[in-house]
């Protein structure tokens, strides 16, 4: 297969992947330049990095962030993975439609989610705070746990589920027994995606938090906002190195599907 | 059924619902604090017409645009090399990788590249081509890079995912038959990533027309999108009613790319099996 690539096209191609990760690289980079308040490089330094454990605005978002995380990323892959197994494996009126209806969350645009559901919860006079931030997160972490899980049925043998219901074994027993260590990887990797969504998101939990409870990104953000303190750049590199790692996991996990929707 | 319930409740009730009460919003009276009164009215979508709130809409289908663009000459090489590699999986983890990672660090390593006293215009003074720092940040230049920076992973992953499925084959017919390198990509190539290029078009214009941090904090006070807008409306400016009618704006130009999509993917379909 490795044929056809002129020189040229390659070249270009090496420049685009290179703008896709040098801004980030140059972050990571500078995080450690001693220098305070110019891109000179005066010297190696880790005192940004010392400075981190000492803002306690920090540590309460980071808090907020692994406790809203680990919920919706829980309760989404569990409805995640019922609608999955419902969409592959039953035959229902308007199933076509539902999965149509899935990826309306994914291409809806954040703001118009996070705004409607702000309206919502202000309609009904639910308090803002970490509640309502994982009760959003949740809605939009199910659609894309679905589509990570059913691209992993629809590659799945399905014989080994019919040889357990020949043989004997109940529905149930078929499900815990052959199903679901098959479709292990699949759940993780959407588990690690729906984690590291519910860790970055900024503009639908920004709306929904209220004021007094904000996750690490709500504080980052405007930190961002506020500028120039070289910690940005220690936290972001922090950030970098979290997701980076769980992204690499969901992609060993599901290594033979690119994790794209 | 019961698989279903738990998932199809909690997007109806925190998805949709939502989305209809805004739908209704943007028909009603605006309340003394900026919230939302009984009564019909399509002012509020009137008062879009106004040539200030135009011109963000168009500034937003604009840039849009212009990125997706940007991101197809882009992001087509990057595709065809990946689905020629050896290194297939290394190359597709790299592209993966920044399409998952924090948005908002990377819209900051941006701001950390082009503000006054950032990387470029350091290199550029000490260089010797400039005598003091260009305004880079809060320009329309870096809003653009942003969004091709943030969007094009988006682009890539549809292209490659059709030109993998490209028989090589193909090729190496039109080369027998005397086809130059210019011609195989114009004739055979691109015609058959075609559903790769609309779908990956699709996805770096949906998200890049509705977003929010790219412009607020690239473009700053002046480079408004419509995303900005909305958010303004239901936090300082307190108007609910007009800020869902801004945001039903966006949602139609969302869908009628959409419907363009789908148009063009069923012509093309309908031409194939002709």
């Amino acid at each position: 297969m490795s044929r056809r690539v002129s020189r040229s096209t390659a070249v270009v191609a090496g420049t685009v992947l290179l703008f896709l990760h040098l801004p980030v690289l140059v972050l990571v980079i500078f995080s450690v330049n001693a220098s305070r308040y110019s891109v000179e490089w005066t010297g190696f330094t880790l005192d940004w990095y010392r400075q981190l454990p000492g803002r306690t605005d920090l540590l309460r978002g980071l808090r907020a962030s692994l406790i809203v995380g680990s919920l919706s990323t829980l309760i989404a892959t569990v409805f995640g993975t019922l609608l999955a197994l419902a969409l592959a494996r039953r035959r229902f009126p308007g199933r076509r439609t539902l999965e149509g209806l899935l990826y309306l969350p994914i291409v809806t645009p954040e703001i118009l989610a996070g705004i409607s559901l702000l309206l919502l919860f202000v309609l009904l006079r639910v308090p803002l705070g970490l509640g309502t931030i994982t009760i959003a997160h949740i809605a939009f972490n199910i659609a894309f746990v679905t589509v990570v899980i059913r691209a992993r049925l629809e590659g799945m043998d399905r014989s080994l589920e019919e040889a357990a219901l020949l043989l004997g074994a109940d529905e149930l027993t078929a499900f815990r027994t052959v199903t679901i260590p098959q479709l292990w990887p699949g759940i993780l990797a959407g588990a690690l995606l729906a984690f590291t969504m519910s860790f970055d998101d900024y503009v639908i939990t920004s709306l929904v938090a209220g004021t007094g409870s904000s996750t690490l990104p709500v504080v980052v953000y405007s930190m961002v906002r506020r500028n120039v303190e070289p910690t940005v750049n220690a936290i972001s590199t922090l950030i970098l190195l979290v997701t980076s790692l769980l992204i690499w996991l969901a992609f060993r996990l599901n290594r033979e599907r690119p994790l794209a929707v | 059924m019961s698989l279903l319930a738990p998932g199809v409740l909690w997007l109806g009730l925190f998805f949709l619902v939502p989305l209809l009460l805004m739908l209704g919003a943007s028909v009603m009276h605006r309340g003394v604090y900026g919230g939302v009164e009984a009564g019909l009215t399509l002012e509020h979508y009137r008062r879009f017409l106004d040539p200030l709130y135009l011109q963000v809409l168009w500034r937003t289908i604009w840039w849009a645009a212009l990125a997706t663009l940007i991101c197809l000459l882009l992001g087509l090489p990057l595709a065809w090399v990946i689905a020629r590699s050896r290194y297939k999986n290394l190359l597709l983890f790299l592209v993966v990788l920044p399409f998952w990672t924090s948005f908002l660090v990377r819209t900051f390593a941006i701001i950390f590249l082009l503000r006054d006293t950032g990387l470029v215009n350091s290199l550029l003074l000490r260089l010797g081509l400039v005598s003091e720092p260009l305004t880079l940040l809060y320009t329309p230049f870096a809003v653009l890079l942003g969004l091709v920076y943030g969007f094009l992973p988006f682009m890539v992953l549809p292209i490659f995912a059709s030109l993998e499925k490209l028989d090589p084959a193909l090729l190496e017919a039109a080369e027998m038959l005397g086809a130059r390198p210019s011609a195989q990509f114009f004739r055979v190539t691109l015609p058959l990533a075609r559903p790769g290029v609309i779908a990956g078009c699709l996805l770096v214009f949906v998200p890049a027309l509705g977003s929010f941090i790219t412009s607020d904090l690239l473009g700053g006070a002046k480079q408004v999108m419509i995303g900005n807008l909305v958010q303004n409306q239901f936090t300082s400016a307190r108007n609910w009613p007009f800020g869902s009618a801004a945001s039903f704006v966006l949602v139609g130009v969302v869908l009628a790319a959409v419907v363009l999509s789908l148009r063009l993917r069923d012509r093309d379909q309908a031409e194939g099996s002709r």
